[in-house]
């Protein structure tokens, strides 16, 4: 039972855990604040010697999401980690995996932009994650974990939807979820796939060719046709997942007149509030997105059948706010309560934000 | 019983590791804890604080607006947190260098003078677990046994040595403190 021991540690040192548990073959990352302790905790830890992962500062964040790329490409269950600025230098890479359909999992522990901005937490790369942030029709999966425990759980789940869909996964937290301090269990451990075992779960991948014709993995196809249909292919993938992917939570919401959409850290916050107004005697409930993309959009529309209004709040100036007014479809008022450049919202200020848009 | 507490001082004086043993006293007694630094430029030379939530229950927000205790051991720390202690909550301060006192009523207004102590005892180090133990004599959110057990838990074995002499410094907190 010791693996069900209950530790206390960061969001950051729990993600670097939960990687060397669920068998990732390698990290490659570049120190930023405030994710540090991710390739810290790896250095510490040095899986190396254990379970055989790689553990690799790379030069910059353009070259390891290449790495990514290249590991990811073999088969690799491979992972970066980097705050918002160094994320945006990987976009190039995330479009090519996107493109040539290359799994592997990317953390984002956010901070405030725009361009190098602060350190502070902040949800403000919630567009550049759920639109793809590189160029072409893509998504990428994104999960938000609103505790450590979940940015020890994401760990695995990520890897298992890359894998499966062959999609780059993204886990998109923050400097609140990074930095604090929680009760974690961890995940049991689980080896890293024999290269026997990969050659049979990953055809596609480039696992050496003896005996068999070489695969080729690239985003490049210069003829318009071909590339037309491997982008439908790319858009039907896509539509099973947004069939079958979604995940979300809520809370308090049987009695709700009113509901709060929040993720990540934004929704601990929103817990809080929901605390304070229900003792005043307001009925709001609690919409929590975990998939950001594919977004919880029939379960929203449906949700709010019965609402009198929607406050969406988050850690930046409005981007999830135009997810949530698509999905109800001007069927209800939705508003926006967030903060701004590393300020974090706190409870008491979003109940008020809640009085003076709908009371 | 759910205590919401910040501890604001200067980086330096120990206030995000006393922070730490004190979420760390919370694990060892079952109960659910949060703690959440800044970990910004305030942690770079000027002031640090925590928040740590100690409770019986799932904690929702680990940001929070208003605090059941608040610990300042600066007198930037008094000005920011005192409006911000709930009212009748406690406030703990550390008469150093403080110019300008509590002043509010409605909240319980504790005194430390815990750097005094720690110069007395010729050991600074031991100044923020004389204040913790200032905080569990007029907060008991954890059992010192509790803290004992953090301490074996989160120092590495080399220092275990110390352990004792942090347990008189959290003992003498416990008699010094005294409500303004």
């Amino acid at each position: 039972m010791a693996e069900q021991e209950v530790k206390l540690m960061k969001g950051n040192e729990a993600l670097a855990h939960a990687a060397i548990r669920c068998g990732c073959d390698g990290y490659f990352g570049y120190p930023i604040t405030p994710q540090t302790e991710v390739i810290e905790t790896l250095s510490e830890l040095k899986p190396w010697e254990t379970t055989g992962m790689v553990v690799l500062q790379a030069e910059s964040e353009v070259a390891s999401i290449n790495m990514l790329y290249g590991g990811g490409g073999t088969g690799k269950r491979v992972m970066t980690s980097s705050s918002s600025p160094g994320v945006s230098l990987m976009q190039e890479g995330i479009s090519y995996m996107a493109g040539a359909e290359v799994p592997g999992l990317i953390v984002d522990v956010q901070r405030g932009g725009p361009g190098l901005g602060t350190i502070q937490p902040s949800q403000s790369d919630y567009f550049q994650a759920t639109r793809g942030g590189g160029n072409g029709d893509y998504y990428i999966l994104v999960l938000a974990p609103n505790s450590v425990q979940e940015m020890a759980d994401f760990v695995d789940l990520s890897f298992e939807l890359a894998f499966k869909y062959r999609i780059p996964a993204m886990i998109l937290s923050d400097g609140v979820i990074g930095q604090m301090m929680e009760k974690v269990v961890l995940p049991p451990f689980k080896p890293r796939r024999t290269n026997e075992e990969i050659i049979k779960e990953c055809p596609w991948a480039a696992t050496g060719c003896k005996g068999r014709k070489p695969v080729v993995i690239t985003s490049l196809e210069l003829k318009p046709e071909i590339m037309e249909q491997r982008n439908l292919q790319l858009q039907e993938k896509y539509r099973k997942i947004r069939e079958n992917e979604v995940r979300y939570e809520t809370k308090f919401m049987d009695d709700a007149e009113y509901m709060i959409v929040a993720f990540g850290s934004a929704a601990r916050i929103a817990e809080k509030t929901i605390e304070l107004a229900r003792a005043e005697g307001i009925k709001v409930g609690l919409f929590r997105p975990i998939t950001l993309w594919p977004f919880p959009e029939k379960e929203i529309a449906e949700a709010a059948k019965k609402l009198k209004g929607i406050l969406v709040a988050e850690i930046n100036a409005g981007m999830m706010i135009e997810d949530v007014r698509l999905a109800v479809n001007g069927t209800v008022r939705c508003e926006h309560y967030g903060r701004l450049g590393g300020i974090v919202p706190e409870p008491e200020e979003m109940v008020k934000a809640l009085k003076e848009k709908f009371l | 019983m759910k205590a919401e507490i910040i501890i604001a001082g200067f980086g330096g004086q120990g206030v995000l590791s006393m922070g730490k043993i004190l979420a760390y006293s919370g694990l060892m007694e079952n109960k659910e804890v949060t703690w959440m630094p800044a970990y910004g430029p305030e942690q770079r030379g000027g002031t640090a604080n925590v928040t740590v939530i100690v409770s019986e229950e799932r904690i929702s927000s680990p940001i929070l607006s208003q605090y059941d205790v608040a610990i300042v051991l600066n007198q930037p720390s008094l000005d920011k947190f005192e409006s911000k202690v709930k009212p009748g909550g406690i406030l703990i301060y550390d008469g150093f260098g403080i110019i300008n006192p509590p002043t509010r009523k409605d909240i319980n207004v504790y005194r430390i003078d815990a750097m005094d102590k720690a110069a007395e005892l010729k050991n600074s180090k031991v100044f923020n677990m004389i204040v913790l133990g200032g905080l569990l004599k007029v907060c008991p959110i954890v059992s010192t046994d509790g803290l004992n057990k953090a301490l074996y838990k989160t120092l590495p074995e080399r220092h275990h040595g110390l352990i004792p002499l942090n347990m008189e410094a959290v003992e003498a907190g416990g008699q010094i403190i005294e409500k303004v």
